[in-house]
């Protein structure tokens, strides 16, 4: 058994999106190395609910890495210490005892803070809307092997589908920028033959959905790549680049 | 017992050969017209895969839809969480796989406790499936000619499955994500996220509405509609630790018993073998490593009881790879249920692996040697990069230690062939209903399901209902919309000025363990009657002494899991009651009185073959146990063998 450890949080507390929020300073102990970090804020919870405080708001779902639901600001970094981590996937074996940790929620304009570390992360949906699919019907479809995909082609078309919406990269950036989540569902359609008749509405769309929920520009620090949590490529924001020229010439013609 | 068939029960099967029995119901279901379908509301409960598509696909016909979900987005339903692939019969392989194999495989993994129609359905549909997510644009794995990759998965000896790498799920329901955005886009779809369903409205006989919470503002919400549709999940997280989300829950199945929709049995859960096992008591889930990890990895406990050598040091002729010994024609590959029970029978006999002796090795030495380790991290990767996140141990190195775990339930709200419920105008798709996998679901079927019973099915089936029953105009200002709001904001007062001494968390735990426990693996009479006693006094305590801090109207984490717990209080009894009425094993279910000699289910077919549907009585009298006898034609009902 591995010697436990005690630790000193300090988490971002506030009631609802209107009322002004602080951090409070709280202990815990025993905690083992083998325990993920939101088990850990488990038993934070515990705690303040048995002491009559009210227990920490904070996002969570499948708590293995791909629903995309949790989130967190950990000493200022999207999911924490570890790369290509979520936090639900972070285990307290990268911290040490004594530690004092800072916990806050997402921060950004478009992600605006409904309680304590919970934010409305709608505006991701409301970029799909607008061109995150390919046009087809229930029952339309050919048969599966009747479209030829290189395997080169459906394997960066798969890489950049594994996004998981979380969000962490636009935490990340300096400018709340949501490139490399547009980036991802635009590269991963504009690889395959089946994203082709929609290519231009698509990029056209969902960048000025985008522009228009108030995400930065890309100023490519590249902090959207480091965050990721499923190491999505900033080669997907180039992608996305040239994709948004190309529509631009088309459009023209 | 009540043994004779229920007239509550009507399955609406069609007759006639099984192969012909889905186009002879479309062609008797009734069409509404193009220009009237505008003029209805639909509602379906839950994004999953089973929720995604069917709100997708109606709307895509012209109906209004609402969509409901208690995420933050539609995409995060916990479809999402499948990992090793999607069965269907197109036989791209060459293997002599069919419409008909995968039926009869299907039947069999669910130790013929299934019915056949449903089952044929299910696997005609297959085909189909393939084709609609590869249009949408699902990056499936792909060989080097462009075509489609496919690998086998457990209790079937022919190579049906696709996948894209470890992470299915995750594609399959971006997929039907993207088409329910862009129905969205299109007008006629509205998704409400972060809205917990805690009752359906139900008005002269037929369900028209819900009431829903607002997870984030807290107010009740309520809805009406023309049909509702619950796509709400498995029950699974009755047993706190599970593989299942930590906000999956039984609550929209339970108050939809409650107003008169039958739960069918109950008992069927699924314990998936390789699991990463338990290591500490602040656990808050279980985490699966996928089934298709059995089509490389070797599984293996020592042949002496207690050698703590470590593994690499073990040499083969000590090692006892008890699944091919036991099984040799399907070895790592029998059905799930098998798997797991095996695991368990060498670890309580002394023979496993890790602190507490309770897990066994999953070995791809053999492999990685054979194929080489680019070629085992091309099919896995992300797979052994969670395992080795979780357990701080590397995969690639050492074996991994598994142990079965909670993972699926086969059973769930009763519906008829059309998918309807027992109430009229509430259908039950995916997970929540209990029609395809009998006592056991085969791997790589559950996506498999929730698309065909979405995509394929309930647009066909909801059409005729709306079609052929009158429906008046009702709206929320009805007084059956106003009694329902009433009776869940004094439930919601009641949870929060309990005010005791015990955290809800402590309570799901303790509830959870008895459930694994005494309905876990392996269920004996005795057990059963007494975890019923415990449950009661349990629920008893929970409503004397929980404390639910905060309000009802904010976001408050802690009331939404307080209602949940509260429902599997009252349901976790219902399952036990249903495992100590079924006095046979079979599949998921095993009753300890009812075992082969070499310790497999032994069914009772003379007394059991039929589905239990419970009929909610009132709080302080038991359920109604009604039966809906099965019939096998095409699959001849024989002991399930594995050997």
């Amino acid at each position: 058994m591995s010697p436990t450890m005690s630790l000193t949080l300090k988490v971002w507390r506030q009631a609802n999106p209107t009322s002004a929020g602080e951090f409070r300073t709280y202990k815990v102990h025993s905690i083992s190395p083998d325990q993920s970090f939101l088990e850990m804020l488990d038993v934070l919870n515990e705690q303040l609910i048995i002491n009559g405080e009210e227990p920490v708001a904070f996002d969570h779902d499948c708590r293995e890495g791909i629903c995309g639901m949790c989130s967190l600001m950990i000493n200022g970094q999207a999911h924490g210490p570890e790369r290509k981590t979520t936090t639900c996937q972070l285990h307290m074996r990268k911290f040490k005892d004594g530690d004092t940790i800072v916990i806050e929620p997402w921060r950004a304009k478009p992600f605006p803070v409904l309680r304590d570390l919970v934010v409305d992360r709608s505006a991701f949906d409301r970029i799909m809307t607008k061109g995150g699919y390919v046009t087809v019907n229930t029952g339309n479809a050919p048969d599966g092997n009747a479209i030829l995909i290189p395997k080169e082609n459906a394997d960066k078309a798969f890489e950049a589908a594994t996004c998981i919406g979380c969000g962490a990269c636009v935490a990340a950036c300096k400018n709340a920028s949501a490139m490399l989540f547009v980036s991802a569902k635009v590269s991963q359609l504009a690889l395959l033959p089946q994203g082709q008749p929609e290519r231009t509405q698509r990029v056209q769309g969902m960048v000025a959905q985008m522009d228009s929920e108030g995400f930065g520009g890309c100023t490519n620090t590249n902090e959207c790549e480091a965050a990721c949590p499923v190491g999505i490529s900033v080669e997907n924001i180039a992608r996305l680049n040239r994709e948004y020229i190309r529509a631009t010439v088309v459009g023209l013609t | 017992m009540m043994t004779a068939a229920s007239p509550l029960l009507n399955g609406r099967c069609p007759t006639g050969p099984v192969a012909d029995r889905w186009q002879k119901c479309k062609d008797e279901l009734k069409l509404v017209s193009p220009n009237n379908k505008r003029k209805f509301e639909i509602i379906v409960v839950g994004t999953g895969l089973a929720g995604a598509s069917a709100a997708a696909s109606l709307s895509e016909l012209g109906y209004n839809v609402k969509a409901f979900c208690f995420q933050d987005s539609p995409r995060r339903a916990h479809s999402i969480a499948a990992q090793g692939g999607i069965n269907a019969a197109k036989n791209y392989q060459n293997d002599n796989d069919s419409v008909n194999r995968l039926f009869a495989d299907t039947i069999k993994g669910g130790d013929f406790r299934s019915r056949e129609s449903n089952v044929h359905r299910l696997a005609e549909l297959s085909v189909n499936i393939i084709d609609q997510c590869v249009a949408q644009g699902v990056p499936f794995a792909r060989e080097y000619g462009g075509l489609l990759s496919n690998r086998t998965f457990g209790g079937s000896l022919v190579s049906r499955t696709f996948y894209a790498r470890g992470q299915t799920g995750q594609q399959l329901l971006l997929g039907a994500y993207s088409a329910l955005m862009r129905q969205q886009h299109v007008g006629r779809l509205k998704v409400f996220p972060r809205r917990e369903m805690l009752d359906v409205v139900v008005i002269d006989g037929v369900a028209r509405g819900i009431v829903v919470r607002n997870l984030v503002t807290g107010q009740l919400e309520t809805y009406a509609a023309d049909a509702v549709l619950m796509c709400t999940g498995g029950y699974g997280t009755l047993y706190y630790l599970s593989t299942l989300a930590k906000g999956s829950n039984v609550t929209a199945a339970w108050r939809a018993y409650k107003r008169g929709a039958l739960f069918a049995n109950p008992c069927y859960t699924q314990i998936h073998p390789t699991c990463i096992p338990v290591h500490g008591e602040y656990q808050s889930k279980l985490t699966l490593m996928s089934e298709s990890l059995r089509n490389d990895g070797r599984v293996w406990v020592p042949q002496k009881a207690g050698d703590t050598r470590s593994p690499d040091q073990i040499p083969d002729a000590d090692r006892d790879y008890y699944l091919e010994r036991r099984y040799p024609t399907y070895g790592n590959m029998v059905a799930r249920d098998v798997a797991s029970r095996a695991a368990k029978e060498r670890c309580d006999a002394g023979f496993g692996v890790g602190a507490g002796g309770q897990s066994v090795y999953l070995d791809f030495s053999e492999a990685i040697r054979r194929d080489g380790e680019a070629a085992i991290r091309a099919r896995y990767g992300n797979l052994f990069d969670m395992y080795q996140k979780i357990t701080d141990e590397n995969p690639y190195k050492n074996p991994m230690r598994i142990y079965p775990a909670v993972h699926y339930t086969m059973g769930g709200l009763w519906v008829d062939y059309h998918l309807q419920s027992t109430i009229p105008g509430l259908f039950v798709l995916g997970e929540a209903n209990f029609s395809d996998h009998g006592a056991n679901r085969l791997g790589a079927s559950a996506l498999m399901q929730g698309l065909a019973d979405g995509y394929f099915i309930a647009p066909y089936t909801v059409s005729n209902h709306l079609a052929t029953r009158k429906l008046e105009k009702v709206t929320t200002d009805h007084p059956e919309f106003e009694r329902c709001l009433a009776e869940t904001r004094s439930r919601t007062y009641k949870l929060l000025n309990i005010n005791g001494k015990r955290t809800v968390d402590s309570f799901h735990r303790e509830l959870g363990k008895l459930m694994w426990d005494y309905c876990g693996m392996s269920r004996s009479d005795k057990g059963l009657r007494s975890v019923i006693q415990k449950i009661r006094g349990l629920r008893e305590e929970f409503w004397r002494n929980v404390r639910v801090p905060g309000s009802g109207n904010e976001l408050n984490q802690n009331l939404e899991q307080a209602g949940r717990v509260a429902d599997f209080l009252e349901f976790g009894e219902l399952l036990a009651l249903d495992a100590l009425t079924r006095a046979e094993s079979c599949g998921g279910h095993f009753r300890e009185e009812s075992q082969t000699k070499d310790n497999d289910t032994l069914r009772d077919d003379a007394n059991f073959c039929h589905v239990a549907a419970w009929q909610y009585t009132a709080d302080d009298r038991d359920p109604v146990r009604h039966i809906e006898p099965l019939e096998f034609n095409d699959v001849p009902l024989i002991q399930r063998s594995y050997k």
